[in-house]
């Protein structure tokens, strides 16, 4: 259970990094990742997933 | 192509004092009527928030805050091109570091430089700890360079005491609307407390956090500054009620900006077919709000990441592959230009009082004057070198700038280019007379054909000077006998 990002698609905005309460997403080469071994999906810390929520591209930062 | 501006072409050749004033005796760093001296102290140098400033100073942005909390259908951060220039628009998104390394390298090499802004992509204010970072970094190196910040408003509550900490003196506000039901058509959804909020309920509280917002920049006697994106059909009539709420609430200044639409630019108002206004439209907002807020009217909505005096790009000139590893900050060629800032614009404030008695002379109808200009005040651009023209309104009681029109440069290395030509005469529409440092005879003859004047008669003159020259030459016959 975790989230993913579409590289493709990614901007590199940052924003989810800033929001996720795990510190589970990180830069690699310049592209952002999430560490699904951190990922909790923000249970337990919010409503809704905070880096699904605060990005900009939709389809981007989704569900594995 | 970037034009490279030295110290003294700005000035030579100089032109002689029309009047015996001499800067000294006028003593004129006086800023507009109705502006405090302390007010004017903390803008002068600032190209955005004072219209005559900029024709001395330049700013810089530097794109560290990529991050933001709100969707706007008129932005499409994904896109980047170096050929387009509009807000939101990068080449590159530079880290702390790397920004700070660009910052002292324009300043040793661009002396107008006085201004430091963070304004996208991306929110400068949500995206707090890279603005803070890259500010506390560059205050150590350049302590007398102006911060400037530019936000949505949505955080601006959230950061207001650092901020004002921190001695930024310059915060503007993108506030489209009041109703939230107009601006749900414009900002799609919110990032907030944690949450994600769409359609009105998203707006009112977008709306909420703007006015807390500017109410708490304006309690600390921070400078604000609203930009408004005017939509046709969506918020035009609405940035009346905009422009007086935010004059009620203390703003400084009003810019009212016309959407910038395309569908190439994958926007979503680009993707729909929502159109911008036109020139004209854009006037007539503008004119109906006099009395309110000052209005801002020389905005040139540049690039995110745009380097120089206002109108003019350098960016591309200090991408980060062409920066030096290190580099040592040189106050000098700042501290110089300073020095010959504060003695040109004595008599530049001098000769703009001279050039208001005269038209008081004339008897006749208001006209607009285009102008090519490289900076420094005065005509001393060549028609075919000028990128955009700087449109002044003249009549009996003043000259009062307009506005700007871009066009493509016409003078290609020693040839000029017809479809170019065409261009340029649509842009100056309207115009009743363009005067220039100088201009050929085949483009004089075009123009003069399209029922525009030309003139090379007030080459490197004030700008005010040689349009109350024109303008008193042009309608001789009608001089007041009696004035």
């Amino acid at each position: 259970m975790a989230y993913k990002i579409i590289v493709s698609q990614c901007t590199a905005c940052g924003a989810c990094e800033f929001e996720c309460p795990n510190a589970a997403i990180s830069t690699k080469r310049g592209n952002y990742v999430i560490n699904a071994a951190l990922c909790t999906e923000c249970e337990g810390h919010f409503p809704a997933a905070q880096c699904a929520a605060v990005c900009p591209v939709p389809d981007t930062c989704v569900k594995v | 192509m970037a034009q490279i501006i030295t110290l003294e072409s700005l000035l030579a050749p100089a032109a002689d004092p029309a009047s015996g004033c001499t800067a000294s005796a006028c003593g004129s760093q006086q800023g507009p009527a109705g502006m405090a001296a302390d007010v004017w102290e903390r803008v002068k140098d600032h190209p955005c928030y004072a219209e005559e400033a900029h024709h001395y100073f330049a700013r810089m942005h530097v794109a560290v805050a990529p991050a933001c909390n709100i969707q706007c259908n008129y932005c499409n951060r994904k896109y980047d091109c170096a050929n387009e220039s509009r807000p939101g628009v990068v080449s590159e998104k530079l880290t702390p570091d790397q920004a700070v390394r660009k910052i002292i390298a324009v300043a040793n090499s661009v002396p107008q430089l006085s201004v430091l802004g963070v304004a996208g992509p991306g929110d400068a204010v949500y995206d707090w700890r890279h603005t803070a970072e890259t500010f506390r970094r560059v205050q150590a190196a350049i302590p007398d360079l102006r911060l400037c910040i530019s936000t949505n408003g949505l955080a601006l509550p959230d950061h207001i005491d650092a901020i004002a900490a921190m001695g930024i003196d310059h915060v503007t506000i993108t506030i489209n609307f009041i109703d939230p039901e107009i601006g749900a058509r414009i900002h799609p959804w919110i990032f907030h407390n944690h949450q994600r909020f769409t359609g009105i309920e998203a707006a009112r509280i977008l709306h909420e956090r703007q006015m807390l917002g500017l109410e708490m920049l304006v309690a600390r006697g921070i400078l604000a500054k609203i930009n408004s994106v005017m939509i046709p059909g969506v918020n035009d009539a609405h940035l009346v009620e905009v422009n007086r709420v935010v004059t009620q609430k203390g703003a400084f200044l009003h810019n009212i900006m016309p959407l910038i639409s395309d569908p190439a630019h994958g926007t979503a108002f680009g993707l729909s077919g929502q159109r911008g206004p036109t020139p004209a439209e854009l006037k007539t907002l503008q004119d109906s709000l006099a009395g309110g807020a000052n209005l801002m009217r020389h905005c040139r909505q540049c690039r995110a990441d745009a380097v120089g005096l206002l109108g003019e790009d350098r960016g591309q000139e200090f991408n980060l592959d062409q920066l030096p590893a290190e580099t040592a900050y040189d106050p000098a060629p700042r501290a110089t230009y300073r020095e010959l800032v504060a003695e040109t614009r004595g008599e530049h404030a001098a000769h703009r009082e001279a050039a208001r008695d005269d038209l008081a002379a004339v008897d006749a109808p208001a006209v607009l004057v285009a102008i090519a200009t490289r900076g420094g005040g005065r005509i001393n651009q060549h028609f075919g070198h000028a990128q955009e023209f700087q449109v002044y309104e003249v009549s009996p009681d003043g000259i009062r700038f307009i506005g700007h029109r871009r066009v493509e440069q016409y003078c290609q290395s020693g040839w000029g280019e017809d479809a170019t030509l065409d261009g340029v005469l649509a842009a100056l529409a309207g115009v009743a007379c363009v005067l220039v440092a100088k201009i050929g005879d085949c483009p004089r003859n075009s123009l003069t054909g399209a029922g525009i004047e030309a003139s090379q008669d007030h080459a490197y003159d004030w700008i005010e000077s040689g349009i109350a020259a024109w303008y008193a030459q042009r309608y001789r016959s009608t001089v007041r006998l009696t004035a």
